[in-house]
């Protein structure tokens, strides 16, 4: 028999958070994978929001993209506030 | 441990010139504690011992559902019976988080269980044991728990991502399991004295499988050489067995309990717990198959898969179903 489809798990742990991914579990439907994550990850009240995605749905990038996304910012230090130089008489800077 | 014997298909450690380029880069990160997620390369090696591990463990934690199962329809009170649904409960989620860790690595689920239920994938020998009082149950999450613990916090700084994060979520709540079964011990041995024998029998008749629980001396093995470079493994069987044995000393003192074991005491000089000698026959023939319940587990799991089975296939379909009507619809 073929295995469920997969799908990962974003659990908002308390309001005010975002969802942060958790995991993943298999399931047939949405309301299975809702009902599954709520089962699987949230035993201890560790989240008020669910949201469940089907793995295949998710777009990655790619561990060897890594250089061309992002080295380029590496050399962009003056997008930082720490790359100006201030006197420290001046305040509210 | 709960993955008690792993192969990492190696047979002799090379230095760092005789890797493959990719693979010393490889072991760079590992060297860095930079963590390796699934996505990234990684040698076949390193791929196949982690899900031989993972799987193993997750396992252990299914088979590991069925001896405290024994006892949830008789609990002693509905307090009881909560806490031990509970932590059963506990047991599930914990081989769910481990097959999908697996998953990551690129095994399958349904593979994964037919494995176990042919008998071809190894689960801790722990779980092979009966449960035939209710203190068992009190002595498994003191014990069995405990020790559970004690390998797998050094797991949660695994160097495999999604493992080491599964491990951070189980050892936060076994921790629970452990204290509700010494919580069991502390009734039994607080009571009549019929419950005190019976928490020392439950104890005589857990210590040594506890103790094997930790796999064989390997501090030679070269699979533990192997997953200590790999940082899958950071301790070695005997280091965690003397940690476990330490920590247990003070407990069973404390219940007034007596562990069985007369070589039992104090080195003044290493400041640890000398002990008996491990009987490891005993050890293997449990691991390969026959223990006192093997066969009965196994069995008990192809059952509840097997008869289950209709419930999947027609959840699937209904899914499939849904999947079409809304194509139909949009």
């Amino acid at each position: 028999m073929q295995d469920w489809p997969l799908w990962e798990v974003f659990i908002r742990s308390r309001r005010g958070l975002a969802h942060k991914h958790v995991g993943s579990l298999h399931a047939c439907d949405a309301p299975m994978a809702l009902a599954n994550a709520r089962d699987i990850y949230t035993r201890r009240s560790e989240g008020v929001s669910i949201w469940v995605v089907r793995s295949t749905d998710i777009i990655a990038s790619a561990p060897g993209d890594k250089p061309i996304l992002f080295d380029p910012s590496e050399d962009k230090v003056y997008r930082h506030p720490t790359f100006y130089e201030i006197p420290d008489e001046v305040d509210n800077l | 441990m709960y993955s008690q014997f792993v192969d990492t298909g190696v047979e002799r450690m090379r230095c760092a010139e005789e890797l493959p380029e990719l693979e010393r880069a490889f072991q760079d990160k590992i060297d860095s504690d930079i963590k390796i997620e699934p996505k990234d390369w990684m040698p076949e090696a390193y791929r196949q011992t982690l899900v031989r591990q993972i799987s193993q463990h997750a396992h252990s934690e299914i088979v590991g559902m069925l001896p405290e199962g024994n006892w949830l329809t008789r609990a002693p009170s509905l307090r009881r019976k909560l806490i031990l649904l509970a932590k059963v409960q506990d047991e599930a989620g914990h081989g769910l988080y481990l097959y999908s860790a697996a998953e990551t690595l690129g095994a399958s689920r349904e593979a994964l269980i037919e494995a176990l239920h042919a008998g071809k994938a190894k689960y801790s020998s722990i779980f092979n044991y009966p449960t035939l009082s209710w203190a068992d149950v009190g002595a498994i999450g003191w014990l069995v728990d405990g020790a559970a613990l004690i390998n797998q916090i050094p797991l949660c700084r695994c160097s495999y991502g999604p493992y080491a994060r599964a491990m951070v979520r189980i050892c936060k709540e076994e921790s629970f399991h452990q204290r509700q079964g010494y919580e069991i011990m502390l009734a039994l041995c607080a009571g009549s004295a019929v419950q005190k024998r019976m928490a020392q029998d439950a104890l005589d008749r857990w210590w040594w499988p506890s103790l094997m629980m930790f796999g064989p001396p390997d501090a030679e093995s070269i699979h533990t050489q192997q997953a200590m470079r790999w940082k899958i493994k950071r301790h070695t069987n005997d280091e965690l067995r003397q940690k476990f044995v330490d920590q247990s000393v003070p407990q069973a003192d404390y219940l007034e309990l007596t562990l069985p074991d007369p070589a039992l005491k104090r080195n003044e000089q290493t400041g640890h717990y000398d002990f008996g000698a491990i009987d490891w026959s005993e050890f293997w023939s449990v691991l390969k198959g026959d223990g006192p319940c093997n066969r009965q587990r196994i069995a008990t799991r192809r059952q509840a898969y097997d008869e289950g089975r209709w419930v999947r296939e027609a959840a699937l379909a209904y899914g499939a179903k849904q999947d079409r009507r809304r194509a139909e619809f949009s």
